[in-house]
């Protein structure tokens, strides 16, 4: 029996149902954006929790380091630089797995149980179920997982799975120190991201907003965006993420027929045999052959 | 066991089939919640302070063993106290990333004096340099003390020491730290909220 915190909502390429009569409280994390200073305190924070220590990197030019998410990175500080009306904004996102509601890694995921949907909305990996097939990072509308060199499964952002269980905010969120990451009811963040939002509009920026796609059924990490009408200006967060029509494709359309396709060949393999039987050479056709062939 | 070349391939095809639908997502596995273990359960929760800055963050450490004779203890995990006023809980990048100042190689364990004209570093023990410094102290002070200015004022004053002193420490560490400096002559005494 798992701690009712967890109850599993969905997981990958099963077809039992899940328990689903416990309610659980919705839990979300909300990044003000405008009130980070990109001091990556979570990605210490994330490292220190996770047991993760990634190598360390080379200076690139710019701030981001490590410079793009790894096995052993579960968030990057992005720095994006964008000059508009003779202004030059510091826009810095904490990038990292969105927990959507429907999720693209889940959905793609052959592997029964490596990829998990908890009741709270925390959508977590099980290392020890991955085959490594990395459909996962195909299946993310983010591209947020990473296939581990060392193993060879698949890793990202846990919403501190372990954290959350027991009633504590995950790590990042614990350790911002200008409380640009937020962490409690989804509810709450919505209400929490309405008054930075309010905030943001009176201090100049009128097309300031949240950021929780609809496009994979709203978001477990989201975002308060001084320019909520382009997000991609925040290091190509997508506008309408969804996932790709590859994935339901696959597992919609393609997984189904091929089924289809086996259970028809079985099927049709017993109808042979049954109607037909096996295909035996009478003695008199045998010799025929042997005639003809002696010819 | 006896097979022939059409068993063989019967055996194959359904085996195949088999593990293809199988693998097709046919197969009904359990969906059994696993929950990753909370890694603190029964570890030692201690009060401490971050070193680095003067802000003087307060952190938790948490160490396992239960501080039983038998249990060796070894800090696992640090992360903010949010009973403390200071901080709430949370940390800077350098706070947040306590513990592997904690376990690193060069963290200085215990005291070493490196003598006059050498260029090594000798472990000495804590007895050994509490009494070595008093004795420096003692014998700068006697040397050095004004005890009356030029008008024949008593000042006290002990210029040629200095003495810095705990950002971190609250009021009455603070208030005795004064006391005993201020007692002994001490003009020159900073904390390091000011570096």
């Amino acid at each position: 029996m798992a701690l009712q915190s967890l109850d599993i909502k969905q997981r990958s390429a099963t077809t039992t149902p899940a328990p689903s009569v416990r309610q659980t409280t919705e839990v979300a994390k909300l990044i003000d954006v405008s009130a980070c200073i990109g001091c990556k305190a979570c990605q210490a924070a994330c490292m220190e929790w996770n047991d993760i220590r990634d190598e360390v990197g080379i200076n690139t030019g710019v701030y981001d380091n490590p410079v793009d998410l790894t096995a052993k990175s579960w968030t990057v500080m992005r720095f994006a630089e964008v000059e508009e009306g003779g202004r030059l904004q510091w826009l810095i996102r904490k990038d990292g797995c969105m927990h959507c509601a429907d999720p693209g890694c889940l959905k793609a995921c052959p592997a029964p149980g490596a990829i998990v949907q908890y009741a709270n909305g925390v959508v977590d990996f099980h290392q020890e179920n991955c085959i490594g097939c990395g459909y996962c990072v195909t299946g993310c509308p983010f591209n947020v997982p990473r296939i581990s060199k060392d193993d060879g499964k698949a890793y990202k952002c846990s919403l501190c799975s372990d954290r959350v269980a027991v009633g504590q905010a995950p790590a990042c969120a614990k350790a911002c120190p200008t409380g640009a990451i937020q962490y409690g009811s989804k509810s709450d963040m919505k209400d929490y991201a309405a008054k930075r939002i309010a905030d943001l509009n009176e201090r100049g920026f009128a097309k300031a907003g949240l950021y929780d796609p609809a496009g994979v059924g709203g978001t477990h990490v989201m975002y308060v965006l001084h320019h909520a009408d382009r997000p991609q200006l925040y290091n190509g967060l997508p506008a309408d993420p969804g996932i790709s029509p590859l994935v339901s494709l696959w597992k919609g359309f393609a997984k189904p027929l091929a089924s289809l396709a086996i259970g028809a060949v079985a099927l049709g393999s017993l109808f042979h045999y049954v109607m037909k039987g096996p295909n035996e050479v009478s003695k008199d056709m045998e010799k025929e052959v042997e005639k003809e062939t002696e010819q | 066991m006896q097979v022939n070349r059409r068993q063989f391939f019967k055996i194959c095809s359904a085996g195949l089939g088999g593990s293809s639908i199988a693998m097709l997502g046919y197969s009904p596995t359990a969906a059994l919640a696993e929950v990753r273990d909370y890694k603190l359960a029964r570890a030692t929760e201690t009060r401490n302070m971050c070193p680095y800055c003067s802000v003087s963050c307060g952190v938790l450490a948490y160490s396992i063993g239960d501080k039983s004779k038998n249990a060796k203890a070894e800090i696992i995990h640090m992360e903010g106290d949010p009973d403390n006023p200071v901080n709430r809980g949370t940390l800077c990048p350098k706070g947040a990333g306590l513990l592997d100042m904690v376990h690193s190689p060069n963290r200085l364990k215990y005291p070493e004096v490196r003598e006059a004209g050498s260029n090594e570093w000798k472990r000495i023990s804590w007895d050994e340099a509490i009494t070595r410094i008093t004795k420096h102290m003692k014998a700068d002070r006697d040397a050095n003390f004004i005890e009356k200015n030029a008008e024949g004022t008593t000042v006290n004053r002990w210029n040629t020491f200095g003495f810095l002193a705990s950002s971190a420490a609250a009021n009455e560490p603070g208030y005795l730290t004064s006391k005993v400096l201020r007692g002994l002559g001490v003009v020159a005494l900073d904390t390091q909220a000011r570096i």
